[in-house]
Formats: C-alpha cells, sequence, structure tokens
C-alpha cells in the first residue's frame, strides 16, 4: 500500500512510477485530506468537544452539583437498569440464535436471519408505538391487565421491553457470521471425543467466539444506555421513576437548564467514548475473533 | 456440510451437533414474543382502521408534509453523505497522515453517542448563538430551527453507514488494476471515474441506503435542531409522538403503517442490490 520512498530491488525509478500511476496528486491527495478533516471536524469533534465545554460552562463545582441531583441519580440507577435485564436477555437470544443459524443447515434460514434484522429498519418511535398499541388502553389486553394490577406502559417494564426490541439484533448479527465462519470440525472433534453438549460449548464454542461475543454486548449495551426515541414513547416521563438518562437529558434542555443537561449528557458521552476505544482496542487485538473487522 | 438433497419431509440437515431443538425454540419464542407479536399488533390495529379511513389519515395533509419533510431531509443527508462518506473512506484506506487511527474510530461515534446527546451537541452549534451558527447569521445562513437543521442532524447519524460499507471494499482494490489502467493510457481522473468507482458502486448503494433508511426514522437527533414548526419542519416520527399524545392511536397507527411499508420496501432493494453485486462482483456490500 504504501509506496513512499522505499526503494524497490529494481530501482527507484520504476516504483516512483507505480505511485504516479495509482495515486492522485500531491496537491489533490491534500486536499482530499483536508475535507475529510474538516467534515470530521464540523460533524463528530465539535459536537464531541461542545457537550463537554457546555457542561463546564459554569465551572467544575457546578457540574457536580448537578449531577447529585436525586433525580438525576434515579435516571442514572434506571438507565443500569434496564441495561442490566435487556443486554443479558438478548445475550442469550443471541447466542441461541447464532447456534441454530450458523451450525445447522434447516429451511426458512434466510428468513429467519432477515427476521431478526427487522428492528433495525423500524423506526425506534414504531418500536415504541407497538408497545403502546399491545398493552395501552385500548388494546385488547388492556383489562385483563388492569384487573390484574400490573403496569406495563409508563413502567419500567415498558421500558426493558422497548429497549429489548430496539437492541434485539446487535448480539446475534455479531455471532452469525463469526461463527459460521468457524464451521462445526471444533464441536464435532469434542463430541466425537465424548464431551457433552454443554460441555463442548463452554470449553469449545464459548472460548472462540468470547471476543466476537464481548464486542456485540458492547455495542448492544451502548444503544441500550442511549436508547431514546423508543423508551421516550412508552416512559411516561414520570420524573424520578421513569426518566432513563436520555430523557433527562431532554427534560432538562427543554427547561432550559442547559448545564444540568449537557452534565447529564458528559456521562452519556464518556460512555460512547469508552465503548469506542474497547471496540477499537478488541478491533485491532482480536480482529480474527471479529466478524464485524472484516465486515464492518 | 454436504450437500445431500434432503428428503421432503425433512426440516433440517442432519448434524452430530446437538442442541438444534433448544437453540431453534428458545430463538423462535423470543422472535415471537419480542419482535413479531408487536408488530403484527401494530399491522392487525392499521387493518382494522378499513381502507377508507386509512387512506384519510395518511393523506391528512400535515401528515403528507411530515413524511414529505422526513423522506426528502434522509434522501438529502444520505447524498452528503455519500459524497463525503466516500472521500473519508478513501482518506483512510488510501493516505497516511497524523491521527488516522483516532479519526477512523471517530467514525463509529454516531453509532455509540445517544442520539439525544448528539441533538442537544449539534443545536449548540448550529444555532443562531451557537459556536458555527453565529458565524453563519451574519451571512444570513440559518441551520437550526430550518429543515437544514434536520439534514444536519441526519448528516451526523447516518454518516458511519456510507463509511462503514464502503471501506472494507476499497481495502479489497487490487492496485494491478489501476497499473493496467495506467499503462493503458489513462489519467488518474479516467482511471478513479471509468475503473474506481463502478467498482464501488454496489457498496456506495448499500451504504446510502442505509444512510437512508436510518434517517428516516431517526427522531432523538431531529427533534432538538429542528424546530418542529408543523408542515415546515415536523418529521414524522415526531408526528406520530404528537398523535400518541392527543391519544390520537388510529392517526398515530396510519404514520406508522405507511413508513414501515416504506422501509420494507428499501430493505427489499438492499437485499437486491447485494444479490445483485455478489453474482456482478463475487463480493457483498
Amino acid at each position: 500500500m504504501a509506496h513512499d520512498g522505499t526503494a524497490s530491488p529494481t530501482g527507484t525509478g520504476n516504483t516512483e512510477l507505480v505511485r504516479v500511476a495509482t495515486s492522485e496528486h500531491r496537491l489533490a491527495r491534500y486536499g482530499l485530506i483536508a475535507a475529510a478533516l474538516t467534515f470530521v471536524g464540523l460533524f463528530l469533534v465539535l459536537p464531541l468537544a461542545a457537550v463537554f465545554t457546555e457542561a463546564m460552562r459554569n465551572g467544575p463545582g457546578e457540574f457536580l452539583t448537578v449531577l447529585s441531583d436525586p433525580e438525576t441519580f434515579a435516571a442514572i440507577k434506571l438507565t443500569l437498569l434496564v441495561a442490566g435485564i435487556a443486554v443479558p436477555l438478548n445475550l442469550v437470544f443471541g447466542i441461541a440464535a447464532a447456534w441454530a443459524i450458523a451450525k445447522f443447515e434447516f429451511k426458512g434460514k434466510a428468513f429467519l436471519t432477515t427476521l431478526i434484522d427487522l428492528p433495525f429498519s423500524v423506526s425506534p418511535v414504531i418500536s415504541g408505538l407497538v408497545f403502546v398499541l399491545l398493552f395501552g388502553s385500548h388494546s385488547l389486553l388492556a383489562p385483563w391487565l388492569q384487573s390484574h394490577g400490573v403496569q406495563i406502559l409508563f413502567a419500567v417494564p415498558g421500558i426493558v421491553l422497548a429497549t429489548v426490541f430496539v437492541t434485539f439484533p446487535f448480539v446475534a448479527r455479531e455471532l452469525i457470521p463469526l461463527m459460521q465462519e468457524q464451521g462445526t470440525s471444533d464441536e464435532e472433534a469434542a463430541l466425537s471425543l465424548g464431551a457433552s453438549g454443554w460441555q463442548t460449548f463452554w470449553h469449545v464454542t464459548l472460548p472462540n467466539i468470547k471476543w466476537g461475543l464481548l464486542y456485540g454486548v458492547l455495542l448492544c449495551n451502548a444503544r441500550a444506555m442511549g436508547e431514546f426515541g423508543a423508551v421516550s414513547v412508552v416512559s411516561g416521563h414520570i420524573r424520578g421513576l421513569t426518566n432513563t438518562m436520555p430523557l433527562q437529558v431532554e427534560i432538562l434542555y427543554n427547561e432550559y437548564n442547559f448545564v444540568a443537561a449537557f452534565a447529564v449528557a458528559t456521562l452519556l458521552a464518556l460512555l460512547a467514548l469508552v465503548t469506542l476505544v474497547l471496540k477499537s482496542l478488541l478491533e485491532m487485538k482480536y480482529s480474527a475473533q471479529i466478524a464485524a473487522s472484516r465486515r464492518h | 456440510m454436504t450437500a445431500r438433497t434432503a428428503s421432503l419431509w425433512q426440516i433440517r440437515q442432519p448434524s452430530v451437533i446437538p442442541g438444534f431443538g433448544l437453540a431453534l425454540g428458545v430463538t423462535l419464542s423470543w422472535l415471537t414474543l419480542i419482535i413479531l407479536i408487536p408488530l403484527s399488533g401494530l399491522v392487525w390495529r392499521s387493518s382494522a382502521l378499513g381502507w377508507a379511513t386509512f387512506w384519510e389519515l395518511a393523506t391528512d395533509q400535515r401528515t403528507v408534509n411530515a413524511l414529505r419533510i422526513s423522506f426528502g431531509t434522509a434522501f438529502l443527508a444520505a447524498l452528503i453523505n455519500v459524497f463525503f462518506g466516500v472521500v473519508l473512506a478513501w482518506v483512510l484506506v488510501r493516505y497516511r497522515f497524523p491521527g488516522k487511527r483516532i479519526i477512523d474510530a471517530m467514525v463509529d461515534l454516531p453509532f455509540a453517542l445517544p442520539t439525544a446527546v448528539a441533538g442537544i451537541a449539534l443545536t449548540t452549534l448550529y444555532a443562531p448563538n451557537g459556536w458555527i451558527g453565529s458565524l453563519l447569521t451574519p451571512l444570513g445562513i440559518k441551520i437550526a430551527f430550518t429543515p437544514l437543521g434536520i439534514v444536519f442532524a441526519l448528516v451526523f447519524v447516518g454518516l458511519p453507514f456510507v463509511v462503514r460499507t464502503v471501506q472494507p471494499i476499497m481495502e479489497e482494490i487490487d492496485k494491478e488494476v489501476e497499473e493496467a489502467a495506467a499503462t493503458l493510457g489513462a489519467n488518474r481522473f479516467q482511471t478513479i471515474r471509468r475503473v474506481l468507482l463502478p467498482g464501488l458502486a454496489p457498496a456506495v448503494l448499500t451504504g446510502f441506503a442505509l444512510a437512508f433508511a436510518r434517517g428516516v426514522g431517526e427522531y432523538g437527533s431531529v427533534i432538538f435542531i429542528a424546530g418542529n414548526l408543523p408542515y415546515v419542519s415536523e418529521i414524522a416520527p415526531l408526528l406520530i409522538v404528537i398523535r400518541l399524545e392527543e391519544f390520537n392511536y388510529p392517526a398515530a397507527t396510519a404514520i406508522a403503517a405507511v413508513m414501515l411499508v416504506i422501509s420494507f420496501a428499501m430493505l427489499l432493494i438492499i437485499n437486491m442490490i447485494q444479490a445483485w453485486s455478489r453474482r456482478r462482483y463475487g463480493y457483498g456490500a
């Protein structure tokens, strides 16, 4: 890829010729790099910088005071709770789906894979709406839910359901191509040596897929903690009770309490940065064991 | 797996690997409970409206405008992303410059940053009194609280889709093809236009479709910057939320149904592009 001044066995002139023929003029190169960097600066770096600057506008003292607000604390706790339920559920589902799809040949497999990807092509607002229609006061289930005192909408179960819906494909999508590529020979060897099904899974399959699994969980968790549209529709925005962190950001912002809104946003931005760093580390160190690094 | 012809009664080909029943059982039950039942509820609710009512709700002027704004801004944002996304991917694949690794990692920021955070950050930048907005106001350019603001938010949200679909295909390009073009007398511009870009076309189209589909449904990053003026800068997902808050479930359902139908058509097109690309070029985008 790099043809920068390293002398080839046939002489530098030849290398130079190849470089000129297969790369752009120096000015074009600099121009393209400048355009790309400006674009990244305007759309990615500056927004991130704005979050931190606005949160610190009145100094770190106020930043900390704002964060120690009990409502903010409740929002953080709810976000952790929701992600703590949704991510493991989708982890188990993802492993099961990948096991069925990657290790076996059966009819309707392509269709099943398409169905798993479905939540990616549904607007987050619609992902929330479907649960409002299912459990709302006009629904068929409403009388039963009411008589049994079960509250799903405008309560934690609704938020969890909406979050599970939007994060549904993440783990499965990462594991399916990875396990398809790894094939079944390792498992067949273990089974022929007398291992049971579960032993084979724990000692052979799981070590093979652990980095890919972690990668999927990382992305699933980022989305679960940051989901806004779907959760907004089902939560009812009850302060201190059904507000997750992103919803708390919205409420504070709409009250013109900008420093507080950006302070909570800072925590979410830090989560995003940690996610990106871990993701890049996984891609760098374990690229062979991550499907996404090949497919991107 | 051996390519045995499965007899008709056989749903799956025989295998020594255990756990098919359990894994498929868990998968199907979870899929049915979380995805299929809720989505079919939406389909059932919109079909229960009856065709006349549905049509009336779907062609309401405010709804039509909202859909037009959502699809129009998403289309424009995806076009902008195709241009800058391809440039960015090219720069990341072909050139060396300081900070390249960080830029490469930053491209995924829109995947990781919650949309509400992106929304308030972009608004702060592009509002008339914001960091960049205040520079543009004297020039008479207004971004936040106009449809242009929606486009900006959707550019942010859609960027990684284009870069991450195009980048791996660019990495696979064999430099010998470019050398061959050069020895046959093509200048660099001709090589790019006639040799490189056609091979990238399926990936670019897929990236465009993904960014477009995401932009159409996007809510969190848009509502802060859009201004949300009915008929002018009100997106379809926001109108669904407004109708829900008015307890006007039929209207919300109708808008959602229209959006879903168009999104699934998009998904179908993406799959067709990929299938075509695999046949034509031997790789999926």
